[in-house]
């Protein structure tokens, strides 16, 4: 109860402050009015270039917020066009050593189930050999592969393969 | 993140307590039949039991048996012009008029202790009127289903010279709904789809069943603790116990032929390698050090080599390794994809899952004659599982973007379709002969 009273008094108070402020600014007519300042005070944006900042991980324009890698068939090659992203969350790792990060190794339908068991666990390696050489520790970081098993489409074709084959970087401890 | 494993771990506990019976049937179809099938009559049974008759027949299920072998032609109950019951009440005149070859007859009654059912059957020849088999098969109380399809069994020796395996299981796994409520089964059902029995459920992943020798146990694959491990359990009881749960791949559990060493992928090392366990000890041999994915290893029937699936050579090829370790040796000389082997019980097949571009087929691999046979058509057939007495291979396939399982006769001439009536069907294992 106090302490609602208090922050009514302080927002009173406040108020009062920014009346008595902007009362003799209104006086000379014809002048014009200054731009108004934001009564909310916010933190900077976050630099979308900042990996080791965490409101990143929602932030479209920052890697941080990608978290998935695709891979070709039949590979466990990290393509160029992936590494920045891995190489973005191996800084937030590096930065934050409570982080905790399971590399979800996924592959398309085409193979057995158990070879393609493997080969998730292969891509998941990769992303992790990656991670680790940037700074990301060994403790840090899980492979979990769930080979054919967890497909996120189901259509026989290359389009919905493609989606298929990919590693998801899923953080248990930020 | 506890209520979570809790909830879990109750959901595993319920799902374990009620092994439901699945609601859904397995319907079979011939795809394609055989043209030199054997003409039979399966005389209906007389029933002279002290119980109520089934709803299903006994002759219906020998008939049914018999025809999916493939091997034979059994005559429809509706164009027997008589229904003789004994040796003494056949005309063979008529039978052979109705271009039948052979004859089966009998009854079913109620043993002298009272428990159960006795078949008391015979087979003739029409032709020479000679009698074949003259039997009594006796079964429990409810197991009568069991005794029509032993009763195929020593018909099917008889007439062929090779054992039957209609009285066997097949396991297999089936997924069904999607997204947060997909949900995962083993299910257990009799070898003509019959009878279908949950014996695990978990909404994580399950795969890979493998019989025990003995066709009690079942070692399979689950990602219920959020990785793969391997459970080993009993079908009956529904007991089980953890094989094997370290850290990264757990996979691909295949029983000894002497029920006491089990051989499975880990990856403990960062690489998918062969392991060869003892059940009852413990102790882990590590088979195979490679940097290529080794899986899918698998027993041969006299148990002096382990079969596993290898890419050592760029893409995947079978390979095989005594289970004491030394050097593996490739089998599969031919194709650029052949993977998940299963070995025919002479020993001298080896069906895989055989690629090429993005169709995937089964095919033998005959090891005498270093060719191989291509026995399907689909365009993802995989995980391929011999009968036990290597007349038919199990296998499962795609309709439409849908899973069902299949299974073809050795030779490819007879291909039959079984359909789960919703869900995704996969990965079936053919149970061996349970004495």
């Amino acid at each position: 109860m106090k302490t609602v009273w208090r922050l009514t008094l302080a927002m009173i108070i406040a108020l009062a402050l920014t009346a008595c402020q902007t009362t003799p600014e209104a006086a000379p007519e014809p002048a014009p009015e200054p731009e108004p300042a934001p009564v909310v005070e916010t933190a900077p944006a976050a630099d979308p270039h900042d990996f080791t900042d965490s409101r990143n991980f929602d932030n479209p324009e920052s890697l941080l917020s990608k978290r998935v890698i695709y891979f070709d068939f039949d590979k466990s090659t990290v393509r160029p066009e992936f590494r920045a992203i891995v190489s973005a969350h191996a800084a937030y790792a590096a930065a934050h050593s409570s982080a905790r990060v399971t590399l979800e190794g996924h592959a398309d339908e085409r193979g057995t189930r158990e070879y393609t068991l493997g080969l998730g666990e292969r891509r998941g390696n990769a992303v992790m050999g990656l991670m680790s050489a940037q700074g990301a520790r060994g403790s840090q970081l899980v492979v979990v592969s769930y080979g054919e098993e967890r497909p996120t489409c189901r259509v026989s074709d290359e389009d919905c393969w493609s989606q298929n084959r990919r590693v998801e970087i899923v953080y248990t401890a930020r | 993140m506890v209520t979570d494993n809790v909830k879990k771990l109750l959901i595993l506990m319920v799902t374990l307590l009620v092994a439901h019976t699945a609601q859904a049937q397995l319907q079979i179809e011939i795809i394609s039949g055989n043209a030199s099938a054997l003409p039979i009559a399966i005389v209906p049974f007389q029933w002279e039991d002290a119980s109520s008759p089934p709803a299903t027949s006994v002759e219906e299920i020998i008939s049914g048996d018999l025809y999916r072998s493939g091997l034979f032609d059994p005559m429809d109950t509706a164009d027997m012009l008589e229904r003789p019951v004994d040796e003494e009440s056949i005309r063979f005149g008529t039978w052979r008029l109705l271009k039948v070859d052979y004859i089966v007859v009998g009854s079913i009654r109620t043993p002298a202790d009272g428990r159960g059912h006795e078949l008391v059957y015979q087979l003739f020849d029409v032709h020479t009127q000679e009698r074949l088999l003259s039997q009594i098969t006796t079964v429990g109380p409810g197991d009568l289903r069991y005794g029509a399809h032993r009763v195929s069994d020593a018909i099917y020796k008889t007439l062929t010279g090779v054992p039957g395996a209609f009285a066997t299981r097949i396991a297999y796994i089936t997924a069904t709904g999607l997204g947060e409520d997909l949900r995962y089964e083993l299910v257990v059902s009799d070898a003509d789809g019959f009878g279908p029995q949950s014996v695990v459920g978990s909404p994580e992943p399950l795969l890979s069943p493998a019989w025990s020798p003995d066709g009690k146990k079942l070692a399979y694959v689950s990602f219920e603790k959020g990785n793969s491990a391997i459970y080993m359990q009993d079908v009956a009881t529904g007991s089980r116990e953890l094989i094997s749960g370290g850290k990264g791949i757990n996979g691909a559990p295949s029983f000894s032929p002497d029920g006491r060493n089990m051989a499975m992928t880990l990856s403990r090392t960062g690489n998918p390698e062969i392991y060869v366990r003892n059940i009852a000890t413990g102790r882990l041999t590590q088979l195979t050090q490679h940097w290529a994915i080794d899986t899918e290893p698998v027993w041969a029937p006299d148990g002096k080599y382990i079969y596993f699936t290898s890419d050592r050579g760029g893409k995947p090829q079978i390979y095989r390794i005594p289970p004491t370790g030394g050097k593996a040796e490739r089998v599969t000389l031919e194709g650029e994809y052949n993977a998940r082997a299963s070995i025919a019980p002479d020993g001298r097949r080896i069906a895989v899952a055989h690629g090429r571009g993005n169709e995937y087929r089964i095919a033998i691999w005959d090891i005498d004659s270093e060719r191989f046979t291509v026995l399907t058509p689909g365009v993802l057939d995989e995980s391929p599982s011999f009968a036990p007495n290597g007349s038919m291979v199990l296998y499962a396939t795609r309709e439409g973007t849908r899973g069902v399982l299949s299974a073809v006769s050795a030779d490819g001439s007879v291909r039959q379709r079984l359909i789960l009536s919703e869900g995704d069907v996969r990965e079936p294992a053919w149970s061996p002969v349970i004495r």
